[in-house]
């Protein structure tokens, strides 16, 4: 395993040196702010101690990465393949246009979560979160699983407004027994008693990153949200 | 060369802030530091700070600090002042040589009074007097403009780095008790110092993260009550707005964000009957100064440091606690630089101003 201390490093350096390493492992200490950190990577598995900047992981391609600590905006950006784990919060637009792979956060994340995220064939791009989920969450969703595990105790609601708006394809799952006010038109929304087999192994997979006992996640109900196909998207911004 | 405001000029930029609620000071290093770390999300063409309690010994008195072209802005500008203020106190701003600051103006402060029989005459609050001065000043002298204007509170800003303007200011010998700072990225190239952040008026100071798309709408509406949007730049219009808002008329800060960032309607229905209808007659007073497109703003007053966001949240902003300091960021890590270890790390909903505030004016631990 290679260490590497990223105080005082730019950006550039710190992502040059991740690139060039030979070895499989390695773990980046003091990390502030440097953005892009493994951007495009495959074959790696890093761990990165303090606060990477914005876009961490982004375009990832199978690498994994695990954060102790809060992430900024845009984890996981238009990432192919590949984990992203992160133990503590993640900021706005985590997991942005996402196509493959799998982003656990411990905590919250921020507005605009798995927005535009897409499934194709064996790619079926997932979303584990801990605590709750701002506004904007799964807008424009297209496919692949997001998981809201409602955690949190700060008495916020599990998602903010517009959850779903635009939403075409995949499926939201909500640890909640009522189901979120305002939801948009087109979103159905249902309260199944227990996950499905490919959501459960998801949930015991963020489990396992965090150290959680899976028992009380996998025998709570959810609100399982879905395009409706009887009523389909037509607008939020202009008719059209 | 044009001059800010005879162009457009988007931002992207990076803002930061930090209070000690207990009233103890610090230097500008802290929010040096802190901006540092958001290098990348400025451009080196523009960036500044503002300081809060930095004047003890002069808190009873206006703080102008100018930018001139050249002598002859500033003796128009001196005659300007002297018919109308008492100088209790002028000087050229201390700096120092920094490489990554150039082409600087003169730059000078003075300490001001109204002259009481002026004043009297003028049949205008003391504020709005001062005010009016400064809006003359910047709209009227050529080559003279106004960046700073508020008591015991100064805004120190230029072209280059937030870092380099820093330490070009030499904000190591200010003690304040409450800093923002800004660094600025925007696609034009500004011809001038006076279109860098913090914006100010009086005591407040905005520094400000974004691009809003209501600019003309705001701009026109506020411009009935006197201000003169010199600049064309949305930091100046939202300065503006703040002002007009909570010292003409009145509203408190939260009141006033719910103007500026208020609720989409749906929104609002799903709130509680008494937040309901003090929204909607909000939005309904003020329609003209309802704000959108993205922005994230710090503004800074007398005693206190405010955060707001655009409600779709557009641009994030990051709040932290660690004892008496609370801090408003664009990004954790620049938090995380001057206190690694902190109680409380947040990020605000879209549109929910986050207010903090010295203890002695009621704020909260």
């Amino acid at each position: 395993m290679r260490t590497i201390d990223a105080e005082g490093m730019d950006y550039a350096q710190l992502n040059a040196q991740v690139r060039s390493c030979e070895e499989e492992e390695i773990c980046i200490t003091r990390c502030i702010g440097q953005r892009y950190i493994g951007t495009g990577l495959s074959g790696r598995r890093i761990v990165v101690d303090g606060t990477p900047g914005n876009a961490l992981g982004a375009y990832l391609d199978g690498a994994t990465i695990r954060v102790n600590g809060n992430v900024q905006e845009a984890t996981g950006d238009t990432m192919n393949a590949g984990v992203i784990a992160v133990a503590g919060s993640a900021g706005d637009a985590t997991g942005y246009a996402m196509r493959g792979g799998r982003i656990f956060v411990e905590g919250n994340v921020g507005y605009r979560c798995g927005i535009h995220i897409k499934a194709y064939r064996e790619n079926r791009p997932a979303i584990v979160i801990g605590g709750r989920a701002g506004s904007f969450l799964g807008e424009y969703q297209a496919g692949g699983t997001i998981i809201v595990l409602g955690l949190h105790t700060d008495g916020r609601p599990i998602v903010g407004n517009f959850c779903g708006t635009g939403m075409h394809g995949g499926e939201i799952f909500l640890r909640c027994e009522h189901v979120p006010p305002r939801l948009p038109a087109q979103v159905r929304a249902e309260r199944i008693a227990s996950l499905p087999a490919e959501a459960a192994s998801l949930v015991q997979e963020w489990c396992a990153a965090f150290g959680r006992d899976a028992r009380e996640l996998l025998s709570s109900a959810y609100i399982r949200l879905t395009p409706d196909s009887n009523n389909p998207y037509r607008q939020m911004y202009i008719a059209n | 060369m044009l001059k800010e405001g005879a162009f457009r000029n988007p931002s992207g930029c990076a803002i930061v802030g930090v209070i000690d609620r207990s009233g103890r000071k610090m230097t500008g290093e802290g929010m040096i530091e802190a901006i540092t770390v958001m290098h990348d999300r400025s451009n080196g063409l523009g960036g500044g700070f503002a300081g809060y309690g930095i004047y003890p010994h002069y808190k009873d008195f206006y703080a102008f600090h100018l930018f001139y072209d050249g002598k002859e802005a500033r003796q128009e500008t001196e005659a300007f002042l002297n018919r109308y203020f008492e100088t209790v106190y002028s000087s050229q701003i201390q700096t120092r040589k920094v490489a990554g600051v150039v082409d600087e103006p003169l730059i000078f402060r003075y300490f001001l009074a109204p002259l009481p029989q002026k004043l009297s005459r003028s049949h205008l609050d003391e504020r709005e007097y001062v005010a009016r001065c400064v809006n003359r000043i910047n709209a009227q002298i050529n080559g003279a403009y106004v960046f700073s204007s508020g008591k015991d509170m100064g805004i120190f800003k230029g072209v280059g780095y937030p870092e380099d303007v820093g330490r070009f200011y030499r904000l190591e010998e200010y003690e304040g008790y409450a800093w923002t700072c800004h660094g600025r990225y925007p696609t034009n190239t500004p011809g001038w110092w006076g279109g860098s952040h913090p914006f100010g008026l009086l005591d407040f100071s905005v520094v400000h993260n974004g691009e809003i798309s209501s600019y003309d709408a705001n701009r026109r509406y506020i411009e009935m009550f006197g201000y003169k949007c010199t600049l064309h730049t949305d930091t100046e219009v939202i300065t503006y707005i703040i002002d007009y808002l909570v010292r003409r008329q009145g509203l408190t800060l939260t009141e006033a964000a719910h103007v500026i960032a208020a609720s989409f309607w749906s929104t609002i229905e799903g709130k509680d009957a008494d937040a309901r209808e003090q929204e909607m007659l909000l939005r309904r007073m003020f329609p003209s100064l309802l704000i959108t497109g993205p922005f994230s703003v710090i503004l800074g007053y007398t005693g206190g440091l405010m955060a707001l966001g655009d409600r779709l949240k557009l641009r994030s902003t990051v709040c932290a606690e660690k004892g008496d300091l609370a801090f408003i960021s664009s990004e954790e890590s620049a938090i995380r630089r001057v206190q690694p270890d902190l109680d409380r790390v947040y990020s605000p909903a879209g549109g929910e101003p986050v207010i903090y505030e010295l203890y002695q004016k009621g704020g909260n631990a």
